[in-house]
């Protein structure tokens, strides 16, 4: 298939793994933001077939795994009232709220569905008008455009019959926060292709500037994520920091504009709670008070409550790059797939699923 | 099918507690979607409910069928149950998959398949056309299989208590003297065979629905695999296994559980098609792990597997050598990707479920 059979040639991957030994001289610490750039490299074993003076460190980018808990928590409370048909993401419905997870109030008769865009929770919405129809509109920059366009089209069509239960988050005010951790091990960053073809290369710029750190946009093949890395180790031994991009195939510096316009049109910056991580400032998207009457938490009256729940779990020092999975003691023990604790081990992007689905075999 | 898993440690149920057996799960559990996946899920579901309380000699196999001895003889015997939105698809219908799916699961056992059961459970106000075309293509299935359809049974239940028909097939097959298909025969060093491209059953269902979006048809692969298994049963095949729920990775982590053997497999020489391909990328599907209905794999010795491969390719053009059988340490499925690294395969929890971004 063009555009992902040559990025995935043993061949091509194996000639920048030697350009790269040749060009890296000391360790390095690179951190890949976006989790499928994650579950490539553990799939494909790319870390083995990097010098093995160079660290991987995971990173933050996983929208099912940073939605807050109490979040998970109201999806189960509005899924589970009998007017409401409740629309996600598939890989939302496994995540664990502090009781339970939405494919158990599927089970247990809540009209819960599984849709691929949330313009198909519009349409359920016009073919249920005697129900509430609630999408949960969650994920980084990739999905805002998406959502947002859902949300103005339900305004525009002046449907009274559905809102959206929103966790937006963006990318660039969460590496600062890894880049302002004291003990910050991450030397330099692989940024995450798709977020940037929404987004463009530009907002980059201030961080890698301001922590001097080299940031190279780059995608998801295996072929991509080695010439990141190239990318990356070049600037580093060179003593550069700039925004380079790797995958220019899909991301223009300036990005969609489009799309921008239409995130603009429908949200504001807003602080947000990761899950594990906590609250970072201006680090997600809410829905402006033009669209409030849309706010699902407002037409639920869900109330704002903490949950903490006593569990070994370490998925927040994992989603910050501080700990990697297998350093967790409870990863493939009593954290598995099929009972997990935190959502990374949950999502088809989450660090811990990756590490648990793609166990290595020596070569 | 009702394929048995040989019991693992710990899934054993005992009798501390008195007389009674007590639930093997939480008290507030419930059957999920996740257990009708054919992960590791399902099996958890199998060897705690089901196979302790079925336990019996004869309930012992790691097969998809049950094998009886009859007088002289053996007969094979397995059933199987379906349920399929939508009813009709590119490809096929609940009807051919009802039977072809039960054929297949016969011939997996090297058995000739003979007889066929029927049992349909119908929803108040399902079109009797929709049930006339069914059972049509019910009836071709079985002519182009060669086993009769001999007896059978009707419900019907309320309206919204059903999903228009789910049908149950059981069947019986005859196995030859001499003919020993089982994944205990498998040695180190076969060679292992796939009958064709992968991954399009699961796929043409996804993209049949009305909200995929999917403009791109993508065609089911059902099919009977019996006629082309017994030509195969004289080019000396070791074990056979059809690839359905869990797709092919699933497929070889069971026979390389049961079988206590390791096997390895390239990425490379799996075929799936352009247009199934695209689509498992955009939704961020492993074709690995997606589903089939006329695919199998076969474990031969490597003497055999020209003679095999050329009876599997009259059958497909893209049947071939996908991998063999190595030492038996592990226990392991080993997949060396295209870009040069090698990993394991594990069994998913349940159904693979489309991404987000």
């Amino acid at each position: 298939m063009k555009f992902v059979d040559e990025y995935r040639s043993g061949e091509s991957v194996g000639e920048y793994c030697r350009a790269l030994a040749e060009i890296t001289t000391q360790p390095w610490t690179i951190m890949e933001i976006c989790g499928g750039q994650t579950h490539s490299i553990v799939k494909h074993g790319i870390q083995e077939m990097i010098p093995p003076e160079l660290t991987l460190l995971h990173g933050p980018g996983c929208p099912v795994c940073v939605t807050p808990m109490e979040l998970i928590d109201h999806a189960v409370h509005i899924a589970s009232l009998s007017n409401v048909i409740f629309c996600s993401f598939g890989d939302m419905l496994r995540v664990p709220g502090s009781e339970k997870d939405l494919f158990s109030v599927k089970a247990k008769g809540g009209d819960v569905r599984i849709v691929l865009s949330p313009m198909e929770a519009l349409e359920i919405a016009k073919e249920f008008p005697e129900k509430e129809v609630v999408f949960f509109a969650i994920g980084f920059e990739t999905t805002a455009p998406a959502n947002a366009m859902a949300i103005h089209q339900a305004r525009q069509e002046n449907l009274k019959n559905i809102s959206f239960l929103v966790s937006q988050v963006i990318v660039p005010p969460a590496m600062r926060t890894i880049l302002e951790f004291p003990d910050n091990r991450v030397q330099g960053f692989l940024a995450a292709g798709h977020v940037c073809t929404i987004m463009g290369t530009q907002e980059y710029e201030p961080l890698a500037r301001e922590f001097q750190i080299p940031i190279v946009v780059t995608g998801f093949e295996p072929l991509d994520i080695v010439q990141g890395i190239y990318m990356c180790v070049r600037q580093l031994e060179a003593g550069c920091a700039q925004v380079e991009n790797q995958y220019s195939r899909a991301v223009k510096k300036e990005g969609n504009l489009a799309a921008q316009k239409l995130i603009e049109e429908v949200f504001q910056i807003v602080p947000q709670k990761w899950r594990g991580v906590g609250e970072i400032a201006q680090s997600g998207l809410g829905l402006k008070n033009s669209y409030s009457a849309f706010d699902a938490s407002t037409r639920f009256l869900l109330e704002s409550r903490r949950c903490e729940i006593d569990s070994p779990c370490i998925s927040g020092e994992v989603l910050m790059g501080i700990k990697k999975p297998d350093e967790c003691t409870a990863f493939g023990t009593s954290c598995t797939p099929d009972s997990p604790f935190g959502a990374t081990m949950v999502s088809s992007e989450g660090a811990c699923s990756a590490y648990f689905r793609y166990k290595r075999v020596a070569p | 099918m009702f394929r048995l898993f040989s019991l693992q440690a710990g899934g054993t149920m005992t009798e501390e507690n008195g007389f009674s057996c007590p639930l093997p799960f939480h008290e507030n559990a419930v059957v999920t979607l996740a257990h009708g996946g054919g992960g590791s899920l399902t099996h958890q579901l199998i060897e705690k409910i089901f196979r302790p309380a079925f336990d019996n000699p004869d309930l012992e196999t790691e097969h998809d069928s049950a094998i009886i001895e009859v007088g002289a003889g053996k007969l094979a015997f397995t059933t199987d149950s379906y349920v399929v939105q939508p009813l009709i698809f590119p490809g096929g219908d609940i009807g051919s998959l009802a039977v072809n799916g039960t054929v297949n699961d016969l011939a997996m056992s090297g058995a000739r398949p003979l007889y066929l059961s029927a049992g349909f459970i119908l929803e108040e106000g399902l079109a009797m056309e929709t049930l006339w075309s069914v059972v049509q293509s019910m009836k071709q299935s079985a002519l182009s299989a060669g086993v009769k359809i001999i007896t059978g049974d009707t419900k019907v239940v309320d309206k919204g208590k059903g999903d228009g028909i789910f049908i149950n097939t059981s069947g019986i097959g005859v196995i030859e003297q001499g003919v020993a298909i089982h994944p205990s025969q498998i040695q180190s060093g076969d060679e292992i065979l796939l009958s064709g491209d992968i991954a399009r059953h699961g796929m043409a269902i996804l993209s049949a629905r009305k909200d995929s979006g999917f403009q791109n048809q993508i065609e089911s692969d059902c099919a009977s695999v019996a006629g082309e298994v017994l030509s195969l049963l004289d080019a000396g095949v070791r074990c056979l296994r059809d690839l359905t729920r869990g797709g092919l990775a699933t497929a070889l982590i069971e026979i390389s559980g049961s079988a206590g053997v390791s096997i390895e497999i390239n990425e490379s020489e799996i075929p799936v098609q352009e247009n199934v391909k695209g689509a498992c990328e955009i939704l961020g599907f492993d074709p690995l792990y997606v589903a089939n209905e006329g695919r199998f794999v076969a474990f031969v010795n490597p003497k055999d597997t020209a003679q095999a491969l050329s009876i599997m390719k009259k059958a497909s053009a893209d049947a071939r050598k996908i991998g063999r059988v190595t030492e038996p340490a592990g226990k392991r499925v080993t997949l060396k990707t295209r870009a040069g690294s090698s990993r394991m395969l594990n069994m998913l929890s349940g159904e693979q479920l489309p991404r987000i971004c």
